[in-house]
């Protein structure tokens, strides 16, 4: 049995007197791509950042690799779960290398400031997001899709097991959208990181992710594989719309045809066979 | 919203009409020298000379009539200024209307020897109209155009340079000080009738451009880009709202010297009574002001008697416990 | 030759980066600041060639100069360099927490708790002939006392599960605005003597200052210096913004308070010294951004350096300018702070 990353028990999540996730459990897998999906405000992203001991728990608990994270100090979280929260900002004039050099900070102290170390991993991230030709330009002066791959690679120089993204594709075109997106595949693939992540887009949710969880009515409305779980009623369900379900050409993976309006301009016949 | 019909809100309104009239006549009647309500109409009808009559000839009426008319000025202008920089916390003073006018007035005093307290006024005025516009323009720079935050800070910042320029003045022109001194604290008191009158025509050409711009405020609040949709030259309109500010604040600090905090709270208050709608909140404003600084006057007088607090400590005194208020619950209501 | 440089020492146990760039700029800007410091040394009624100066400053020279320079002018012109750098690195401190460039220590109401103290004390320690009742060199103390209650309030009062930037601006902002209202309140009720007097202060200046000032503020400034250069990258993490400050293990609330005390501390001394000396807290940070970029670990040494320059510059010109006449110091940190804020703003509309 595959060991669980993160495990929450009877989460409860509330912004003041509301409630947004009512004793939810929920058990991620390690070293695979986990992304939340579901409607516009029902919690996804207030989960993902209650993961990340972002926002205390009304009640109920998050399991770090089986201890809880109420017990375990923000800087031990910090060298196993790294993220990367919506629209992040960095100060002007900042460089990329800067930037990235920040990931380290977990691993160091007042008197070691750049150890061999820390040098080898930034390094390491900086090349895994192709970035070291940019190293010395400022954040703010980079493309949208290069300056989401610095953050990324800031990510990446915690050096942790864990990464959790919030929308880390949101407002990035479709080209950069890929571009992320494949960036965290290989990192899953080849350096085994587990990588959570909420997303909005459904096709791409269920193209790249092992396993994928569908929140409805402040808890779980459905978990597993996108193959196994997708399909009409789910969707209908949870974001209340009518759709076909096919096959992604490319892929195989699923993919979410919506019904509605537009122009069809399919021959009558072939669109009644389907 | 307390008052959510049309009916209440108009019964809302009448009864603060009232209760300002009220604390006019108590702001006439009372203080040092008591006097009666009889006594204050008789030196209308049967003016005798009297040291009583004197008194509230020229003392009291012109400091209650000065005291509605600038705290109904600083509420409106308050209102503007919190639509138009979609900031809850704006208002005359915190945008260095006040520091620009005291530079001005002390400018004039230690380099121009100017020491006319009628002259006070224009340079007041004209102080005040540069710092507002510097402030804005500042705001607007940089990447965002102007936020909340820049507007503020920028405002913060010129309202700095502006009180060290002041104070280097002052330093290096003693006499000036004792002059400008109580002018600089803001009061209603001491200030003659012919002051108020020859800035009413500013003030009250700024009541009613404000009635008159209260629809399309609605229109504006609702978001640059929305208004625009909706065929609002916006830029007109905040070119307007900023004229009017300067005409109601300018035209206050010109009166009356820099009196804080009335800008920021009554418009809250109204708010939370009247509703968001621009054409009730703005003369309800007015009214509240005016209400706000009658009153603050009237206990200015009590507290340190037989001197007086300046009334714009006072307005600073109440009013920083509801600034703070306002600023913890945050710009949402969140 | 490369950009940075790997500083490697004890086998690893102490190790950092330094931008060479910035080192180098680093290096220059101390060089101006002795140069400054000794030609400022030199001015004054009586001229005093700058060599004789380092020779004094060393030991050495004749008599006559030594005793100006060590009674009258070493005290003021090191007062004036602690406080700079005091007001620069407490600015950018500010600036880093509070993740906006135009925040200050003027902004948070810090100097305007200091000018009522110092007000307050001067009201209710005169008698009747305008003297005070008690010795002056208590008015530092109160100064700093001042300063410290209003940090502790303005905190306090932005707490909400929390501490967010612009909450303790705007409290920071409000209960500013009602310390100058109470400012302006004692100055009226007390003799207009005293009410000269406080203005002084209030607009900043160290005239007067004499050795015993040195011998507090040179340790407490060195010291909080220190401490503020090594808790630099915990003001980079901050920079990066609340949640990715956190998600790096930082503490943001327990940081957040110890950078308030840090700058209050800075912000206290200087104050107490030497009054309400403005707008360096904004100036010499964003210079200093402009020379080395945003990392911490660079932009504090540069902006310490800078804001010393600032304010014996600005001393300088305001003893000798219209002399006899001694214009406070803090005039002039407002005339330049002013249009350069201005500029700057210009400048950057385009970003």
């Amino acid at each position: 049995m595959k060991m669980n990353a993160i495990e929450t028990k009877k989460l409860s999540l509330s912004y003041g007197e509301t409630l947004i996730i009512n004793e939810l459990d929920l058990k991620i897998p390690k070293g695979e791509i986990t992304v939340f999906i579901g409607g516009n405000g029902c919690g996804k992203s207030t989960l993902l950042r209650s993961i990340a001991r972002l926002l205390k728990p009304k009640s109920g608990g998050v399991l770090l690799e089986g201890k809880a994270i109420a017990k375990l100090s923000t800087k031990e979280i910090a060298k196993k779960m790294a993220i990367l929260p919506q629209s992040p900002s960095a100060p002007e004039g900042l460089t990329v290398l800067q930037l990235v050099k920040q990931g380290r900070y977990p691993h160091q102290t007042w008197l070691k400031q750049w150890s061999e170390e820390d040098e080898k991993k930034v390094n390491d991230a900086l090349k895994a997001t192709r970035l070291e030709g940019l190293k010395e330009r400022t954040v703010d002066s980079l493309s949208g899709g290069q300056r989401q791959r610095a953050w990324i690679a800031m990510t990446l120089a915690q050096d942790t097991d864990i990464i959790l993204l919030d929308e880390p594709t949101t407002y990035l075109d479709m080209t950069h959208q890929i571009e992320i997106l494949d960036l965290l595949f290989e990192l899953n693939e080849k350096k085994k990181r587990t990588v959570v992540m909420v997303l909005h887009d459904l096709n791409l949710a269920c193209r790249y992710a092992h396993n994928i969880v569908a929140i409805k009515d402040k808890k779980v409305f459905a978990q597993g594989k996108p193959e196994y779980v997708i399909n009409c009623s789910l969707v209908k369900n949870v974001f209340g719309m009518d759709c076909e379900v096919t096959m992604d050409p490319l892929f195989g993976t699923p993919l979410c045809i919506p019904y509605g309006k537009g122009r069809c301009i399919l021959d009558k016949a072939v669109a009644m066979n389907g | 919203m307390l008052l959510k019909n049309t009916s209440l809100k108009w019964f809302g309104f009448i009864s603060a009409v009232l209760v300002m009239l009220l604390l006019m006549c108590a702001s006439v009647i009372l203080g040092y020298t008591d006097t009666s309500w009889r006594t204050a109409i008789d030196s209308f009808t049967n003016y005798n000379g009297s040291n009583e009559h004197i008194i509230i000839q020229t003392v009291r009426l012109p400091r209650a009539l000065i005291a509605s008319a600038v705290g109904a000025s600083l509420a409106i202008a308050g209102v503007l200024m919190q639509t138009l920089t979609k900031n809850p916390l704006a208002s005359p003073g915190i945008f260095g209307i006040n520091a620009g006018a005291g530079f001005a007035v002390v400018a004039a005093v230690t380099l121009f020897s100017v020491h006319d307290l009628q002259a006070f006024n224009g340079l007041a005025f004209i102080g005040a109209a540069v710092a507002a516009i510097s402030v804005y323009g500042i705001g607007s720079f940089g990447r965002e155009g102007l936020t909340p935050m820049k507007l503020t800070l920028a405002g913060a910042a010129i309202a700095a340079m502006f009180s060290s320029f002041t104070q280097g003045l002052l330093v290096v022109d003693e006499a000036a000080l004792e002059q400008v001194l109580f002018w600089l604290a803001g009061s209603v008191q001491g200030r003659k009738l012919e002051t108020l009158v020859s800035v009413l025509p500013f003030i009250g050409l700024g009541w009613v451009g404000a009635v008159l711009i209260a629809g399309k405020m609605n229109i504006l609040s609702m978001g640059e880009d929305v208004a625009k949709g909706l065929g609002l030259n916006t830029g007109l309109v905040k070119i307007a709202i900023g004229i009017i500010v300067i005409l109601l604040a300018g035209g206050s600090v010109a009166v009356a010297g820099p009196i804080g905090f009335v800008g920021i709270v009554v418009p809250h208050i109204t708010r939370s009574i009247i509703g968001i709608d621009h054409r009730w909140v703005i003369p309800l404003s007015g009214v509240l002001g005016a209400i706000l600084l009658l009153a603050a006057d009237i206990s200015a007088r009590y507290i340190l008697m037989p001197s007086e607090v300046p009334v714009g400590v006072m307005t600073a005194i109440i009013g920083t416990p509801f600034f703070i208020y306002i600023a913890r619950r945050g710009f949402n209501g969140r | 030759m490369s950009k940075y440089k790997n500083v490697r020492l004890f086998k690893g146990k102490l190790s950092f980066l330094i931008d060479r760039k910035a080192a180098f700029i680093f290096t220059i800007l101390l060089l101006v600041t002795f140069l400054v410091f000794v030609i400022s040394t030199g001015i004054g009624d009586m001229k005093i060639n700058p060599l004789t100066v380092v020779k004094v400053l060393f030991g050495g020279g004749p008599e006559m100069e030594k005793l100006i320079i060590t009674s009258f002018r070493l005290p003021r012109i090191i007062v004036a360099l602690m406080v700079g750098i005091s007001l620069a690195v407490a600015g950018g401190i500010l600036q880093g927490m509070i993740r906006n460039p135009l925040a200050s220590p003027d902004v948070l109401g810090i100097t305007g708790g200091a000018a009522v103290a110092v007000v307050g004390f001067l009201a209710f320690f005169s008698d009747s002939n305008n003297a005070l009742t008690v010795s002056i060199a208590w008015l530092p103390l109160a100064a700093f006392l001042g300063a410290g209650v209003v940090a502790f309030l303005v905190y306090f009062l932005a707490w909400k599960n929390g501490v967010s930037p612009i909450r303790l601006v705007l409290i920071g902002i409000g209960i500013s605005t009602l310390m100058q209202a109470l400012t302006t309140l004692m100055m009226i009720m007390g003799p207009i003597y005293q009410a000269s007097q406080a203005n002084i202060w209030i607009t900043g200046t160290v005239y007067g200052s004499n050795w015993k000032n040195v011998a507090t503020l040179v340790p407490w400034t060195v010291i909080f210096l220190i401490i503020a250069i090594v808790a630099a990258r915990t003001i980079n993490i901050q920079e990066l913004g609340d949640e990715v400050a956190t998600g790096l293990g930082g503490k943001v609330q327990k940081q957040r308070f110890l950078l308030l005390m840090i700058s209050t501390a800075l912000i206290g001394s200087s104050v107490a010294f030497a009054g309400g000396i403005g707008f360096v807290g904004l100036m010499a940070p964003h210079m200093a951004r402009r020379l080395v970029g945003s990392s911490f670990g660079a932009l504090l040494p540069t902006s310490a350096l800078l804001g010393g320059i600032l304010v014996m510059v600005a001393d300088l010109i305001g003893r000798t300018m219209f002399s006899p006449l001694e214009v406070p110091a803090g005039v002039f940190t407002a005339g330049i702070g002013a249009p350069y804020f201005i500029y700057l703003l210009f400048k950057t509309r385009n970003a």
